[in-house]
């Protein structure tokens, strides 16, 4: 009786891979042409190499600013009344929040497990004399105790003086650094500011500078800060309004959701018009430097699709090469009755060993590069700013990018290993 | 009882427009346990011969039935797989892998063709590498054997999985005449041996004395066969 076809029974798809032997073989190949391997993992190491270090040194840098953004100026939230953060450079009084709204805002904070802090202020523009010069300055009157739990690192940006309540007492100033130097003034100094209240009426107080603030980048980086009291006198002001609310997160990574969940919380308070009367902004939405991380996690993408190229082109000529030089040695083990679906797995496993040898040592060479990073730090000035920094790679970096490259190197490897596969074995014995 | 048989077999190839006949109408049959020689000079049909027997290549018209199988009837896979099965195969150029022992040669159909557990794996290496005389060369490589080891070891290579069909093609053809001599020897040693029937293909004359069947192939024509067997 003929038998038509020789079939084998269906086998379970683990049987696809590859013993020790089978890796062995595949290893021993890659090693017989071990000037290509070497230059093909070369690329790919450097490839690596480039993403790891991009990625570990623009995210330091990015969360230098950012951490100095949200913890020394801005907070990872503001409340507002609704149209004060456009008008934000007049510093409207008319916009101010207030108390009932404040009450509200602050009863929906206290309700909140992301906020660990928050701050109250009230901003205001001011003439600044030392009674030789004068100029304008823009103050925060803030509750001191909250201001320092609210953006911890403004302390320690006194570059004279010391806090104190936590960060400035009644009838004291902190000012800028660019202030200070201008006007050539020092910790005692005694100056007066000059205010403009809501009704246009003009009212001077005399402070004395307890500290200067050393300048940084961003919004708010050269404001003077006040006690709230101070503030509220000096614009003679009747009831506690405030312009703004600062928040500080638990987590920060939970920014959007806690956005969300604060305007809906605030979603009751609405105006005759029905329009919800404050808005929350992250600090996304205040900080021009956002624009700028955003590009960043750009490049980080642009350097990242690079990477995919380099090992996609580098993997795959690699394996076009080790088939087109092992068509004879192909067809011999198509001939023996190697099952075609062995040959795609052999040539695939040399394209992933050539992937993981360099995601090995592309990963060792950045955590040793990194590691020389931190014990020689270098800086980077950005603005008026010089930032030290300390790079560092995720585990979930290494993990992501490492899976990239086996991906793509499996992927690149397919091509020639279904034609390996595909191999008629009598043509390809032929081959000379 | 048949191991081949083949029945008005013709193999023609396609050059531009016109076909190419290799081989025409021919019909024979190969008892198993045979030890059998393709003769002929070159481009007489011999090769297309053995590749057809071996699934290598399908037949343009007639039949042929290896072991039972219709080989027209084959796919790619379907042929892998019974060749992997049934037929080994020893080369002119001994086609061994480079970057593999002789052992691991030998090992080579056992794991990746036939997935033979370890210890039998190796206990029939072992046996085939003591069989073929290679036992004191096991770990070496092919760049280190000379002509006729490699061919021994090619030898042991196509009997590992214990086939019931063994093709050679040419497989003296680059060999010395006394080494081409000992590997006959070896490869009707292992007939005798393992009951293997083996066929293969020659164009020296002093070599083809040494089968016990010839068919002599002519233009792609058979025009003698002689030996019990045929």
């Amino acid at each position: 009786m003929l038998k038509a076809q020789t079939r084998r029974p269906w086998r379970a798809p683990f049987a696809l891979f590859p013993s020790a032997k089978i890796l062995k073989l595949a290893a021993r190949n890659l090693a017989r042409y071990w000037r290509r391997t070497l230059l093909t993992a070369g690329l790919i190491i450097l490839g690596i190499v480039a993403v790891l270090l991009f990625v570990s040194v623009s995210g330091s840098f990015k969360g230098v600013i950012v951490g100095q953004i949200t913890d020394a100026m801005i907070g990872h939230l503001q409340v507002h009344r609704k149209g004060y953060v456009a008008s934000i450079d007049n510093l409207p009084l008319n916009l101010n929040m207030k108390p009932a709204q404040v009450e509200k805002a602050e009863q929906a904070l206290g309700g909140m497990q992301d906020v660990v802090a928050s701050s109250p202020r009230l901003k205001l523009g001011a003439m600044f004399s030392n009674f030789t010069e004068t100029t304008n300055i823009r103050l925060n009157g803030v509750i001191p105790e909250r201001e320092a739990a609210t953006v911890p690192l403004l302390p320690e940006r006194l570059v004279q003086g010391s806090a104190a309540n936590g960060l400035i007492e009644r009838g004291k100033i902190l000012i800028p650094e660019i202030l200070a130097k201008g006007m050539k003034l020092k910790v005692g100094d005694t100056i007066v500011l000059v205010a403009t209240n809501l009704d246009g009426s003009v009212n001077g107080k005399t402070f004395v500078v307890q500290g200067v603030l050393g300048d940084v980048t961003g919004p708010g980086g050269r404001d003077g800060y006040i006690h709230i009291d101070d503030a509220r006198a000096l614009l003679r002001m009747t009831q506690p309004e405030v312009s703004e609310i600062a928040i500080r997160l638990k987590n920060p990574a939970r920014l959007a959701q806690a956005q969300i969940g604060l305007e809906q919380a605030l979603a009751d308070l609405r105006n005759p018009q029905g329009m919800p009367v404050l808005e929350v902004h992250t600090w996304e939405g205040l900080s021009p430097f956002a624009n700028i991380a955003r590009m960043i996690d750009l490049l980080d993408l642009f350097i990242r699709v690079m990477l995919v190229g380099i090992v996609l082109i580098a993997v795959m000529n690699v394996m076009m090469m080790a088939v087109y030089e092992r068509i004879r040695e192909i067809g011999t083990i198509a001939a023996i009755g190697t099952p075609p679906r062995r040959i795609l797995t052999l040539f695939i496993y040399e394209g992933l060993l050539l992937g993981l040898i360099g995601t090995l040592i592309g990963t060792v060479i950045s955590l040793t590069i990194v590691a020389g990073l931190n014990l020689w730090p270098i800086h980077i000035k950005f603005a008026r700013q010089v930032f030290e920094l300390a790079p560092a790679i995720a585990v979930s970096d290494i993990v992501l990018i490492g899976a990239i490259v086996l991906v793509v190197s499996v992927l690149a490897s397919l091509q020639p290993a279904w034609k390996a596969a595909r191999m008629n074995p009598m043509t390809a014995l032929r081959h000379v | 009882m048949a191991v081949i048989t083949a029945r008005q077999l013709s193999k023609s190839y396609r050059a531009g427009s016109v076909d190419v006949p290799a081989i025409h109408g021919v019909d024979f049959s190969i008892e198993s346990g045979a030890f059998v020689a393709f003769v002929g000079p070159s481009g007489s049909g011999k090769s297309t011969l053995l590749n057809m027997i071996g699934g290598l290549d399908k037949p343009s018209g007639g039949q042929l039935v290896v072991l039972d199988t219709d080989i027209a009837a084959l796919d790619h896979r379907a042929a892998a797989n019974f060749r992997g099965a049934n037929l080994g195969f020893i080369f002119q150029d001994f086609n061994l892998i480079p970057v593999l022992t002789a052992y691991e040669n030998i090992e080579y159909p056992l794991l990746m063709v036939q997935d033979w557990p370890a210890d039998k794996r190796h206990a029939r290496v072992i046996e085939l590498l003591e069989a073929v005389g290679m036992a004191e060369q096991a770990e070496k490589r092919p760049d280190q054997l000379s002509g006729g080891q490699k061919q021994r070891v090619a030898v042991a290579r196509a009997l590992a999985t214990r086939p019931k069909l063994v093709l050679a093609d040419e497989p003296t053809a680059n060999l010395d005449h006394d080494t081409a001599y000992r590997i006959l020897e070896l490869m009707k040693k292992m007939r005798d041996e393992f009951g293997t029937t083996f066929i293969f293909s020659t164009h020296d004359p002093k070599i083809m004395g040494e089968a016990e069947v010839t068919f002599t192939l002519e233009d792609g024509r058979l025009v003698n066969s002689g030996g019990k067997h045929a």
